[in-house]
């Protein structure tokens, strides 16, 4: 089985995607001729043509709502937003159009969309390269929200958002791109969506992470298990639909539960999850629920290491709640 | 350029559409008034010619965006009077099973792809589905109604600029009804001939008066074939008039009396009433047209009364896919 990192995975996610179906097609700035500003879809104009992986104008409204529309008639087109800071041109698209066209004509239509999207930070990217918005579109009932933190599930994941019936917003962590590899299937398989994975039992605090930061969630975890302490780790995969299930009997083990996340903390997903733990097992808690999460301030130029949930804050914050 | 002549049968066939609609609003209006219908009412009065017109120019197969002042494209279409008056009074036997109310109409047999109550959002969703039709090398064309407003708005650019890049077959209609809710066009564009915005998009523009539905077709008619026809889109801007206010709490106080009675002297329907009683047609024949139409409308008011409330389970069940019924 070849290796790949999360770049190639998705790009061999994308390319059994078209080579299976016809009526899936990408769109985007720069995906075509390029291959993306990350490359992720590099080869696939050649293999495919210019008429299915398509370069676009800088217009991410246009890049989206022309992508609902053609959703609308059963194709599955799959957008790339060059980042996530990106996407709020478009996110009246999203918000407005994608997420409700099911709703609206009570069934009739649907909008099988993918939007992909680079997010996250750590590569110095400043205020408008490196944001996590996934609160605001887990907060749209309509859409779907996927995030992989390895190149096996962003595949499979993907493969699977491009095949759901549903509007799929897929947030790949930019600073996991080329940094980890692992045995990948050449050929198309699935990851379900909704299933959340435990990346390493354990019995006394359930510390939750996804993308990028399920790898300092897992390196506080390894670190503060020689004081003794054993986490649990939960990669959700999937933000929403949420497998509140895997959570919550976690934490019915653990009596403990820490959030990590790299979106700032004031309504944040981590909020979500501390409520929906709070109400399903409050009589288990044996310390207050706690965030990890990035500050809430724009997000920073220069102190990138101290913005980010990284492993060296997340340790503090396991012991605090491990020994309350 | 004069206006077309009308045969006799198109324009009898356009007359009783544009009738009809308008009974179903003034019906809609009334039935609103006594609170039976809910929420907002956009009413369409004064503007059916451009509908009406504009279906005629088009076939069963094209596809139809309107924005929230939708019922009189709906109707035009064939949507029946029922389904569209049961989906005012939030029934579950409208056209939208009573999800979207007056201005999210939906009729997926007739390719009426939606009401839509986002100002330019459903445009580059027009778009979308022109370009869908040229990747499955369909000879459909998209139809894309707007207000003078949306013409402001960040959607409208960027599905006309997709649109040109793409030589789509697509038609972008401009209802240009001078008000943008309270505000007239002088104060909100900086153009006053709105067409002019189609060379940015290299696109070939018209502009004319939409009270003539002889007209109306005939110019719509031309785009359409040059969509049809892969020569690219076109951009119209068609000057019209609304006779009530933006919606139905909107008394319109930001235009005078004078004003409004003069444009009425233009009513589409009078107007082809006119045409018709010229070309021979018995005035008896056109009063027959409208009782039957007013037949039709009072059973789709009987039938949305009867009908049952929309169903909390569609509510909550079409969310997301495996949820719903498809």
């Amino acid at each position: 089985m070849p290796e790949m990192n999360l770049v190639q995975a998705i790009n061999s996610g994308l390319r059994g995607a078209m080579r299976e179906n016809d009526d899936v097609l990408v769109l985007g700035e720069d995906v075509g001729r390029l291959g993306g500003v990350f490359r992720v879809t590099q080869g696939l104009q050649e293999e495919f043509g210019a008429d299915r992986v398509i370069d676009t104008p800088l217009s991410e409204s246009g890049i989206i709502g022309t992508a609902i529309g053609m959703a609308l008639h059963g194709m599955r087109p799959v957008s790339e937003i060059q980042f996530a800071d990106f996407i709020y041109p478009g996110f009246d698209q999203l918000v407005s159009e994608a997420a409700k066209y099911r709703y609206r004509t009570a069934g009739e239509f649907q909008v099988p969309l993918v939007v992909r999207t680079p997010y996250g930070g750590g590569i110095r990217g400043g205020q408008y390269h490196s944001q996590s918005p996934e609160a605001l579109f887990i907060h749209t009932s309509g859409l779907k929200v996927v995030c992989p933190s390895n190149p096996y599930d962003a595949k499979g994941l993907l493969i699977e958002a491009i095949r759901d019936d549903d509007p799929v917003i897929f947030f790949e962590p930019k600073r996991v791109y080329r940094a980890v590899k692992m045995e990948v299937p050449e050929e198309p398989y699935v990851v379900p969506l909704s299933e959340a994975k435990i990346v390493r039992a354990g019995e006394q605090v359930t510390c939750v992470a996804w993308g990028a930061m399920l790898y300092e969630a897992f390196s506080a975890a390894e670190e503060v298990a020689k004081q003794g302490i054993d986490v649990e780790v939960i990669d959700l995969r999937t933000l929403w639909p949420l497998d509140v299930e895997t959570i919550v009997s976690s934490v019915k083990k653990t009596g403990r539960l820490v959030v990590v996340h790299e979106a700032p903390q004031t309504c944040g997903f981590g909020g979500e999850l501390v409520a929906l733990v709070t109400e399903r097992a409050f009589l288990y808690l044996e310390a207050p629920p706690c965030r990890v999460t990035g500050w809430d301030t724009p997000f920073p130029q220069t102190h990138e290491q101290e913005y980010l949930p990284l492993a060296h804050r997340i340790i503090p914050a396991v012991i605090e709640t491990a020994r309350y | 350029m004069g206006t077309p002549l009308p045969d006799k049968d198109d324009l009898l066939r356009q007359y009783r559409s544009m009738m009809r609609i308008r009974r179903f609003e003034e019906e809609a209006a009334r039935n609103y008034a006594k609170g039976k219908i809910g929420g907002f009412l956009h009413l369409y009065i004064g503007q059916e010619a451009i509908a009406v017109g504009a279906v005629d120019a088009l076939r069963d197969q094209d596809y139809v965006f309107q924005t929230y002042r939708d019922h009189g494209i709906a109707l035009a279409r064939g949507m029946p009077a029922k389904a569209a008056m049961a989906e005012l009074f939030g029934k579950d036997t409208g056209c939208s099973r009573g999800m979207g109310g007056s201005m999210h109409f939906f009729d997926v047999e007739r390719n009426f792809l939606g009401g839509w109550a986002i100002v330019g959002g459903h445009m580059a969703l027009a778009a979308g589905t022109a370009f869908k039709s040229v990747y499955n090398g369909e000879d459909r064309v998209t139809i894309c109604f707007f207000g003078e407003g949306s013409t402001n708005i960040g959607g409208f650019h960027e599905a006309m600029s997709l649109a040109g890049l793409w030589k789509l077959p697509i038609v972008f209609v401009c209802e240009n009804n001078q008000y943008a809710m309270g505000t007239p066009l002088e104060r909100t564009s900086a153009l006053k001939d709105l067409s002019i915005k189609a060379k940015g998009y290299a696109m070939v523009g018209d502009r004319f008066e939409g009270h003539d539905v002889t007209l109306v077709r005939e110019r719509l008619a031309e785009a359409v074939d040059r969509a049809r026809t892969g020569a690219g889109p076109t951009f119209i801007e068609v000057l019209t008039y609304r006779f009530r206010g933006h919606s139905m709490s909107d008394p319109a106080k930001y235009r005078s009396r004078t004003e409004l009675e003069q444009r009425k002297q233009l009513d589409p329907i009078q107007v082809a009433r006119e045409r018709l009683l010229e070309l021979g047609v018995e005035e008896t024949k056109l009063d027959d047209i409208d009782l039957e139409i007013d037949e039709e409308i009072e059973a789709a008011v009987k039938f949305a009364e009867e009908s049952e409330p929309a169903l909390r389970e569609v509510m909550l069940g079409t969310v997301y896919a495996e949820e719903g019924d498809s």
